[in-house]
């Protein structure tokens, strides 16, 4: 025998695509900030050694025959404030039912995700380590190269959710938020990287 | 569409409908490889994880029969030994703990909170079989020469990938789990009012969410270093210093705090009473997860006592207190209050009371014992102290799964599982443990080492211990293995359950038993923790 509760209305949605995200963002933002953490014990456990003009002790960390392209990577981590900015259009877009619009900046933000995967990539051609060269340079090639997955998973988000719009859902405006937060994580774990890897070193 | 209005899909195949009995069988094959329907994800957590149970328990029996003589003949080579210790440790933690709680708040949480599903139901799916998946790569490995320390560098590789492929099918576990909890309760049910089972799954899983990405950032430098260059981290024979975090205490609590309310949920049901301070319960089921702190930060706070003004020993002592006596505190809460709630109450004899009471029992004694190994002057690092401490935390989850399983079972299969069998192998599961453990836990203080079956030597009856120790992990073994057999054969011919077999108070035991596929035909309106009681009239049996 059971006893049955009295019934009720059905709720209002609860943005479960949105809180999903939310969910997944958590668990990439503690993958790339462990990873981050990671780095920066090594780079603290790194030996000193004098500067080349004589006068300070600095560590031996990056190795000397290393550069990191900085003029790729500033313009990858700009890149990326304009996706946020395609992103959110997507969003007041979708809000606001205007289908074209949200495609259009759909599309635009695809543009951009290519242009920082190709950031990403230049950044690795032009710094011209290998991976197995030492420590450092392993350490360099899984944390960006987390990072790049990340961007590239990010661009299948964008696809599948241009798809849905393309198909007529441009009013799902939660998928269109949890989109735009996915990729406000991605600029945020980005910034993260470009600051501690790319301008401390 | 949410898990609150209508099924994910309709991926049910209905076996009737193929020509043949062998098609039948694949359909039925299909039908659960492929599920959404959130009870039979987690029956298939339970069911492999079960499976690995025996496994790991027999393992576990051959090292402790290994180390019985410290100087004598050996079955396994130096190599398979500590090939064998992980395969042991990884088994327990991964293939064991974490997915059998994973597996019973799946099966049963969604029901709990009034939902016709799981939030991402096929991301759950996914992580089912990228769990079974990273765990088959990472025995293959481990039995291949490949894990910590292995000598074959393929395997090696293959192992870190595996271990990488269980971590994101437990997380993708999570995430459908966690998001079914925050967004598909019943109108009237806020998290306040949630059941304590749900709760722990809640704390708990979010506890693994914030630990296990940490784990996988680890295993792609370590990956990526050992392929190409082993310099960073030192190779094979760096991978245990870098995540054997994951295999010790106080990450072991965070895969246990996902399956600290089943007892609390019990307890109340043999009462028959509202959840004596609820709120507290639930500070006290949170705190649990506070373990997590531990597993985020690597870092095990000792407390050496050594600093000679006393602001230097408070300073030591707090991070010492929050990183492992909160969790403690934890458990110490959900156990004082459900019993509290026993007393206070005339409790009926609900056999799965038994099994959750003696497991989280172990848990608290493992915990006590890992809070005595990191008190430095008592010197019990390294030693199988620690390894005491794994057993009795790994072994007192797979006495609280066995409690819930018997539990929620009628609600699952329909049928019950029998009394008799449930106190016996709770018993006998408890036995077990305490061999297992107890005997390391002596050892421990005479400095037998850890992780190796030869080459050490202390005075007293160090082959006692060991022999003690291997009989109770062959007793485990044995008895997860008749727990199987046992639920097998109840939950497909075992006695009819009813709708609401234990006179219970949450949503689940609203609909017939075993629940229907979508759980509820009418949206449920709740007004309080234990909805059922305000529809019961006092007193009432079913």
């Amino acid at each position: 025998m059971t006893f049955a509760l009295p019934a009720g209305p059905r709720p209002a949605p609860r943005r479960q695509v949105f809180i999903g995200t939310g969910i997944v963002v958590a668990i990439l933002s503690m993958v790339i900030g462990g990873m981050l953490s990671l780095w920066l014990r090594f780079r603290a456990a790194a030996p000193t050694r004098a500067s080349s003009d004589g006068f300070r002790q600095i560590k031996d960390w990056l190795p000397a025959d290393i550069k990191i392209p900085e003029v790729v990577t500033n313009t990858g981590l700009i890149t990326f404030a304009v996706a946020c900015i395609m992103v959110q259009w997507a969003v007041y877009a979708a809000r606001r039912r205007d289908n074209s619009h949200v495609v259009a900046a759909l599309a635009l933000n695809l543009l951009f995700g290519v242009a920082i995967v190709n950031a990403i990539v230049a950044t690795f051609i032009q710094m011209g380590a290998s991976v197995a060269d030492g420590a450092y340079q392993s350490m360099f090639f899984a944390i960006v190269g987390t990072l790049l997955a990340l961007v590239v998973g990010g661009i299948g988000f964008t696809v599948a959710t241009m798809f849905k719009s393309i198909g007529g859902r441009a009013a799902n405006s939660d998928l269109m938020s949890a989109h735009a937060l996915y990729w406000y994580f991605l600029t945020a774990a980005y910034t993260a990287v470009w600051f501690v890897v790319f301008v401390q070193k | 569409m949410t898990t609150i209005d209508t099924h994910a899909s309709g991926s049910h195949v209905h076996a009737t409908s193929s020509p043949s009995a062998v098609g039948a069988f694949l359909a039925g094959v299909a039908a659960w490889a492929t599920t959404t329907d959130h009870k039979r994800i987690g029956r298939l957590f339970i069911g492999v994880a079960l499976v690995v149970g025996v496994a790991v328990a027999a393992v576990a029996a051959l090292l402790g029969a290994e180390r019985i003589t410290a100087d004598g003949y050996s079955l396994l080579d130096d190599d398979s030994i500590g090939q064998m210790f992980s395969l042991y440790r990884f088994g327990l933690a991964f293939g064991v703990v974490l997915p059998l709680m994973l597996g019973i708040a799946i099966a049963v949480v969604p029901m709990q909170l009034g939902s016709k599903t799981l939030a991402f139901a096929r991301m759950a799916m996914f992580g089912f079989w990228m769990w079974v998946a990273g765990l088959g790569v990472t025995i293959f490995s481990i039995i291949g020469n490949g894990g910590p320390g292995g000598g074959s560098a393929q395997m090696v590789d293959l192992f870190l990938l595996g271990v990488g492929i269980t971590a994101i099918g437990a997380l993708s576990a999570v995430v459908s789990l966690v998001t079914t909890i925050l967004t598909s309760r019943a109108p009237g049910m806020t998290l306040l009012r949630v059941p304590m089972l749900s709760w722990s799954s809640l704390t708990g899983a979010v506890a693994v969410a914030v630990t296990l990405p940490v784990l996988i950032g680890s295993l792609i430098y370590l990956y990526v270093d050992h392929r190409y260059g082993r310099v960073a981290f030192g190779g094979n024979m760096g991978i245990e210093n870098w995540l054997g975090w994951s295999l010790t205490q106080p990450q072991t609590y965070v895969f246990v705090a996902i399956g600290v309310g089943v007892l609390a949920e019990i307890t109340s049901v043999s009462s028959r009473s509202r959840q004596i301070l609820r709120p507290v319960l639930m500070v006290g089921v949170a705190l649990v997860a506070v373990a997590a702190l531990g597993g985020v930060t690597q870092v095990q706070h000792g407390l050496t006592w050594t600093g000679t003004s006393s602001s230097d020993k408070v300073k030591e002592l707090i991070p010492f207190l929050i990183f492992n006596a909160l969790p403690l505190l934890g458990v110490l809460i959900v156990l004082g209050l459900s019993l509290l709630g026993l007393v206070k109450n005339k409790p009926r004899i609900v056999a799965p009371i038994a099994p959750a009471l003696l497991g989280l029992g172990m848990v608290l004694t493992g915990m006590l014992g890992h809070l005595v190994s990191l008190f430095e002057p008592a010197a019990l690092a390294g030693t199988v102290f620690e390894e005491g401490e794994f057993i009795y935390v790994g072994y007192g989850a797979l006495l609280i799964a066995m409690g819930a399983i018997t539990f929620w079972g009628p609600k699952l299969w329909g049928r019950k599982f029998p009394a008799s069998a449930t106190l016996g192998l709770g018993g006998l599961a408890f036995l077990g443990t305490v061999l297992a453990a107890l005997p390391m836990y002596i050892a421990g203080f005479a400095n037998q080492p850890a992780g190796v079956v030869n080459g050490f030597s202390y005075s007293g009856p160090a082959g006692l211990w060991n022999t003690a120790s291997a009989a109770g992990h062959a007793i485990v073994a044995v008895t997860v293995l008749l727990f199987i057999l046992t639920a097998l054969r109840a939950f497909t011919q075992g006695e009819n359950a009813g709708g609401d077999p234990w006179d219970a108070q949450t949503l689940e035991w609203s609909v017939s038993s075993p629940a229907p596929v979508d759980n509820f035909v009418s949206m449920p309106v709740v007004s309080s923790a234990e909805p059922l009681l305000d529809v019961k009239p006092a007193g009432s049996t079913s």
